[in-house]
């Protein structure tokens, strides 16, 4: 992992080569590093980080979203970055807000994130632009919410009986 | 017979003998020549079977190991495309665990991959104790070790029971479980629990060993590595299944990094990735094994890999035995782990801890972490948000099986379905885990 100054140091460079605006902040914590980036520069940091940077990190270890409800922006999607040369690792994060979920899709550059955008998406509801394949992938198609959200009741589904079944139209489809 | 004579009806006369062709070519389909011959068979003459059809294979097949449902389109016998549609045993456990105390989120993690639920156990407490920054003590680390090793066994022999009934081995499954029983029932020794045990607290494990435990915990490794050989002796000379094995579903290193494969699926591709060596997690660096690797990455090596990797566990665990420090189990902070039973009678704080944990659970600081560590199956990761409650903002497992599952479609197009069935054992998916 690097250390708060060694993330120091990515961040500046990613800021030179990407652009001034593309990181908006570092987190470290917990022995753990944390770049989080604008949303619309995602593409081009990880572009960045895994070809360019002189310390590359070429996998993709796990890509997820998260709510952070009380705070705005809400919806955050995180990309942890894996070095596996140099055994370490690096959080890349961006957040949107839920009026405008929309993040670059990373799919052509990792295409490990393909299944799990698709997760992002049908639990949280960010977009990916250029997705090739924009589906729900755990819920079924027709499913209406984003069940992950925080705001998403639990348990919200009514539960089909005999005596009830009546009151449910349609509950065959 | 002619036309003509169909028509007419005739049913009788001079019927060519079908017997008189050699067995080989009447069953020579136009699919295995293809395979044969590669793309010369390819000609206009051959147009009306090239037509493409989608069938669909799943849910509930028992080959496709859960409810994994695919979408396939053939050429003949040749997949031409494969489609994974998954979500069937989709049951919302991250949701769930929004709604549960720290301490019961073990309980939730350790239903999602059925098979490795020490090591799902082992990645949410760690990282959870990564957000306390809560020690663990030694002999918890070696009784963890032990655990995890013995889990990793009875995966691996589930899925080498499993799959050799996919290719058609039913002895395999008879022989595999029987030891995998064996460590169930260590299982239910030291936890109480044949699956899904609970034994993995924050800080700790729940309880000692019992007495007994070690004996009988030493009695099963000696008794595997024969029972492998035994395993090995009836599978690696066999012709049908060395044919079924070699040189399939053959992914590039390069590829299986790009759709970010871990686990045996990638050592079998000749790359030596095994979190235990690279980033030790709880004293895996205190011992001594090998991890082995494949060469050309077919279902051949991915058999090879995991086979041997049983052997490394065995040692693993002998020497977590040999080493296993003294000490206290579960660490002494009272504030994360339950005090001793006996102390709440005589002690008033060891009663207001116990009341506290069980009734509103231990805060945990509010940040963010992400933890990995190496599952049967690869890199099964956590990553946790906490709010400074008693209960998670939002955690994710990073499950191997949903991750591995992408590789699938590369592994298998181009190939026979047949090798496609063996393609989906090799790659053990476990479909509790994909869908979470």
């Amino acid at each position: 992992m690097p250390d708060a100054a060694g993330l120091e140091l990515v961040a500046q460079r990613v800021r030179a080569a990407v652009g001034g605006d593309s990181v908006v902040g570092t987190h470290h914590a917990h022995r753990q590093a944390m770049l989080e980036v604008a949303p619309a520069r995602v593409r081009e940091v990880l572009a960045y980080l895994r070809d360019e940077d002189e310390e590359p990190y070429e996998f993709l270890a796990s890509l997820h979203g998260v709510d952070y409800l009380p705070e705005e922006p809400r919806l955050g999607v995180h990309y942890q970055l894996l070095s596996r040369a140099r055994v370490e690792r690096l959080g890349v994060k961006t957040r949107v807000t839920v009026e405008e979920p929309v993040v670059p899709s990373v799919v052509d550059l990792f295409p490990t994130a393909d299944h799990q955008e698709r997760e992002v998406f049908d639990m949280f509801g960010v977009l990916f632009d250029g997705h090739p394949d924009p589906r729900r992938i755990l819920m079924p198609e027709d499913y209406e919410g984003h069940p992950q959200r925080r705001d998403f009741p639990v348990g919200g589904e009514p539960v089909l009986f005999t005596y009830n079944e009546h009151k449910l139209p349609r509950w065959y489809e | 017979m002619s036309d003509e004579e169909l028509e007419r009806g005739v049913t009788g006369g001079q019927r060519p003998d079908p017997l008189a062709t050699p067995y080989r070519e009447r069953e020579r389909s136009v699919t295995m020549d293809r395979v044969a011959h590669g793309a010369a068979v390819e000609t206009a003459e051959r147009e009306p079977d090239t037509e493409l059809f989608t069938i669909n294979l799943g849910p509930h097949h028992p080959a496709t190991h859960g409810v994994l449902r695919l979408l396939c389109t053939l050429e003949g016998e040749l997949v031409r495309e494969v489609k994974p549609i998954i979500g069937y045993v989709h049951t919302g456990i991250e949701k769930s665990m929004e709604t549960q105390q720290y301490w019961k989120g073990i309980t939730f993690v350790e239903r999602m991959d059925y098979l490795a639920y020490f090591a799902n156990a082992m990645t949410y407490c760690n990282a959870v104790e990564t957000l306390l920054e809560e020690e663990v003590p030694k002999r918890a680390q070696y009784l963890r070790v032990i655990h995890l090793e013995l889990n990793r066994i009875a995966s691996h022999l589930f899925w080498l029971g499993t799959s050799a009934l996919d290719i058609g081995a039913i002895t395999m499954l008879w022989w595999a479980l029987r030891e995998r029983d064996h460590v169930l029932d260590l299982f239910e020794m030291s936890s109480g629990q044949r699956m899904h045990t609970r034994y993995f607290q924050v800080g700790g494990v729940m309880d000692d060993i019992p007495p007994g435990w070690e004996a009988k915990c030493r009695e099963f490794l000696d008794l595997l590595p024969g029972r492998l050989d035994q395993y090995e002796a009836l599978l690696d000379r066999n012709e049908i299944w060395l044919q079924r094995m070699k040189n399939v579903g053959v992914v590039s290193r390069e590829r299986l990094l790009a759709y970010g494969v871990t686990g045996p699926l990638l050592r079998a591709a000749g790359d030596p990735w095994d979190l235990r060596k690279a980033a030790p997690y709880s004293s895996y660096d205190e011992f001594d094994f090998k991890i082995p690797v494949g060469t050309i990455g077919d279902c051949y090596d991915r058999y090879r890999v995991r086979m041997a990797e049983m052997r490394e566990s065995v040692k693993i665990v002998a020497q977590a035995l040999d080493g296993l420090p003294e000490g206290p189990f579960i660490t002494t902070n009272r504030k994360v782990a339950l005090p001793p039973r006996h102390e709440l009678a005589t002690s008033m704080e060891a009663l207001i801890h116990h009341f506290k944990l069980v009734t509103e659970g231990f805060r945990v600081p509010a940040g963010e972490a992400y933890n990995a560590i190496e599952s049967p199956r690869g890199e099964l990761g956590c990553y946790i948000l906490a709010d400074g409650s008693a209960k998670p903002a939002r955690v994710h497992i990073r499950d191997p099986s949903f991750v591995n599952l992408q590789a699938l479609a590369e592994m298998s197009e181009g190939g026979l379905i047949a090798d496609m069935i063996a393609n989906i054992a090799m790659l053990d998916p476990i479909l509790g885990g994909i869908d979470r």
